[in-house]
């Protein structure tokens, strides 16, 4: 994966709770047997007024006008801001590899569903737990300042306004090294190969049931 | 010092490795491999020209592409060309990296992985058991430790054998009392996720706990930790009592014999001490569940089924309250329509959470003798597998289903999620024991209920939904 180390972008403020992996990209788009190609087609009901299908052109399909991601003000935006439990639902990567082709590299939110959140990790995806009330005034400064922008430092771990506050977040240490670094696990985890060699021939030992 | 939960048992006899964060390595036992999750993990390892780390721990079948008929077509039954690729890019997968077993399209044995999984025996009491699907937190109602993972973490368990994670927090929620006449597992589901919300068990892996739990069948117990996730929860999980042992014993992975006693004595210890501490204790009456609908576009949008479509007005939360408004727009509800009036245009019964056989049986006791309703215009039964399938027609159930007007499939995801033909149009308004009622889910614009399999064929046959206790 990419490393991520810090970000500064164009805030789009998706204002819905519980925003699911079906709606982050629908069923029919997980039938690619592909990593990449699931930009044009995320939030495919909310964005378009047709249905989008796996093999079909999406230039020239009908916008949704009211959605946020096709209005004027939000195109191009790489930062989204969204509400609690954002990633509910199954446990497609397609859902972050979508939003990552789309352009989206860090989204903020009070809450984040487990699964979501460790796939986009893993991908290079920011993901940014803030307080509801400090998202509340994210979420007025959106849509108060056209343009508003957030510069997002993922080594000093902060979030920084335009007007210069800034707001600090957590993230588990061994997930901040791997995305600052752009390491993926498997490599980090057959560095160990020889540990889990010695406990699966205990395992086999305690429980040989689950061996034959 | 305190005792340990049944969670801290099966992390710490899986635990390999531990950093000073908590940042641990944890084996995995159990790898269930399905084709829409793993092309692109297998694609990986074979990019890296890393090798399966244990072949013999991998379990394969097709079931989210699957059509549910024309099976006798073989391979061209699946008229979707993106879809048969999937299908066929597993076959060539597990040809070329292995698998304890495989059970692929048009097999006798072949069906939704979490229904396949234990009635074979490949999920076992003890076991670890991960899956590219979140609702594999359906084998956790076999004492084991499950839960759903994304393609990176495939492709990380097949190279490793191991996950990377952190232990979660320790939740256990207590449903005391002795459940009516009609309540099912699916409704204990449903009021549990009513009453914590669908963020309620994030970051917990649950244990479901008391009498009314314990009084749940191997199959009810499936049902509820399949919607674990829904709350939440990447991991749900009952404690070993009897049924769960019985349930094992001469399944075609099961231990035999002297090995089988060792197992069996073993898994009896999977049960949380009686002084082990939790983070967190939710206690519901069981006398209080009653059955449930849901009305929105979440599964905490729930509701009894004596119950109303609720006023968004009267939602304090303005977040909640955009919610409401937005779902029932999306749902064509109007607030205050009591969940009875509420018609609709078809019928599911099947997916991971309810597809099996006490599934089917207790929907084929409500459909015995009565007719689907001439405004549904198709209701649908799907078995979780073909030995699901087979059980249920050597009961005699298919024929009663057929009698009834119900359609009879071939097994598979289906009508779920609609990654094959069976979707719902848009405006389509169904009863469905599946697990998910969110916007689009079983097909765009589709508008989804979820209720128990006797619910479901209660809705069928009265064309809206009925009180399946007030049915003789």
């Amino acid at each position: 994966m990419d490393k991520f180390v810090r970000q500064e972008g164009l805030v789009a403020p998706l204002d819905r709770a519980n925003v699911d992996t079906d709606a982050i990209i629908p069923k029919q788009f997980l039938k690619s047997i592909k990593r990449t190609g699931f930009g044009p087609n995320l939030f495919d009901e909310w964005r378009y007024l047709d249905k989008g299908e796996p093999d079909r052109e999406n230039a020239g399909r009908p916008l949704n006008p009211e959605f946020v991601l096709n209005r004027q003000r939000f195109i191009g935006a790489t930062v989204m801001l969204a509400r609690e439990n954002f990633g509910c639902g199954s446990s497609r990567e397609h859902a972050p590899w979508a939003l990552l082709q789309f352009g989206i590299q860090t989204i903020i939110a009070p809450s984040f569903a487990d699964i979501f959140y460790n796939n986009s990790l893993k991908n290079g995806l920011l993901l940014i737990k803030l307080d509801p009330k400090i998202i509340d005034k994210l979420f007025s400064e959106t849509n108060a300042n056209t343009g508003y922008r957030l510069a997002v430092d993922l080594e000093q771990q902060t979030v920084t306004t335009p007007s210069g506050e800034s707001y600090s977040f957590d993230i588990d240490p061994h997930r901040k090294h791997c995305m600052l670094n752009g390491l993926d696990d498997i490599g980090l985890t057959l560095g160990h190969a020889d540990e889990i060699r010695a406990f699966e021939a205990k395992h086999k030992v305690s429980q040989p049931w689950l061996f034959s | 010092m305190a005792g340990k939960t049944l969670y801290d048992k099966l992390w710490e006899s899986h635990l390999v490795r531990e950093e000073a964060d908590g940042t641990a390595l944890i084996y995995i036992d159990r790898h269930l491999v399905h084709e829409v999750t793993s092309p692109q993990a297998y694609e990986g390892l074979k990019l890296a020209g890393r090798p399966v780390w244990r072949v013999d721990s991998v379990v394969a079948t097709a079931d989210h592409n699957t059509p549910t008929r024309n099976w006798e077509r073989g391979l061209d039954g699946i008229t979707d060309p993106v879809s048969r690729i999937q299908v066929e890019t597993l076959d060539k997968n597990i040809k070329e990296f292995k698998a304890k077993v495989y059970f692929p399209f048009l097999d006798k044995k072949q069906g939704i992985v979490h229904v396949i999984g234990p009635e074979n025996g490949a999920t076992l009491p003890g076991m670890t058991v991960v899956c590219g699907d979140s609702h594999t937190s359906t084998h956790g109602a076999c004492a084991a430790l499950a839960f759903g993972i994304g393609t990176s973490e495939v492709e990380h368990v097949l190279a490793t054998q191991c996950m990377v994670m952190k232990k979660s927090k320790a939740m256990q929620i207590v449903v005391e009392g002795k459940l009516g006449t009609g309540v099912t597992g699916k409704d204990v589901a449903l009021a549990i996720i009513g009453h914590i919300g669908t963020a309620g068990g994030t970051g917990h892996a649950v244990e479901f706990a008391g009498s009314a739990i314990r009084s749940l069948s191997m199959e009810g117990r499936m049902t509820l930790c399949n919607m674990a996730i829904e709350a939440g929860a990447r991991a749900g999980m009952v404690a070993v009592d009897d049924k769960t042992v019985d349930y094992f014993k001469g399944r075609l992975f099961a231990p035999t014999g002297a090995m089988w006693d060792k197992a069996a004595a073993y898994w009896r210890t999977l049960v949380s001490d009686p002084d082990a501490k939790f983070d967190k204790v939710i206690t519901m009456k069981a006398e209080d569940i009653v059955p449930q609908v849901t009305w929105g576009t979440s599964p905490e949008m729930v509701t009894t089924v004596d119950g109303k479509v609720p006023d968004p007005e009267k939602e304090i939360n303005p977040v909640k309250r955009e919610g409401y408004a937005r779902a029932l727009v999306y749902m064509d509800l109007k607030p205050n329509t009591p969940i009875r009036d509420i018609k609709l245009d078809k019928v599911f019964i099947g997916s991971c959470t309810n597809s099996r056989i006490e599934d089917l049986r207790a929907a084929a006791a409500v459909a015995k003798g009565r007719k689907v309703a001439a405004n549904i215009m198709l209701a649908m039964v799907v078995p979780g597998s073909g030995q699901v399938k087979a059980q249920a027609e050597q009961e005699g159930l298919d024929k009663i289903f057929v009698e009834a007007g119900f359609e009879w499939r071939e097994p598979g995801c289906s009508m779920c999620l609609g990654m094959n033909e069976d979707q719902l149009s848009p405006g389509e308004r169904c009863a469905s024991t599946s697990n998910r009622n969110f916007e689009g889910r079983q097909g765009a614009g589709g508008r989804t209920h979820l209720v128990s399999p006797a619910m479901a064929a209660a809705a069928a046959v009265a064309g809206h939904f009925v009180d399946v206790r007030e049915l003789n």
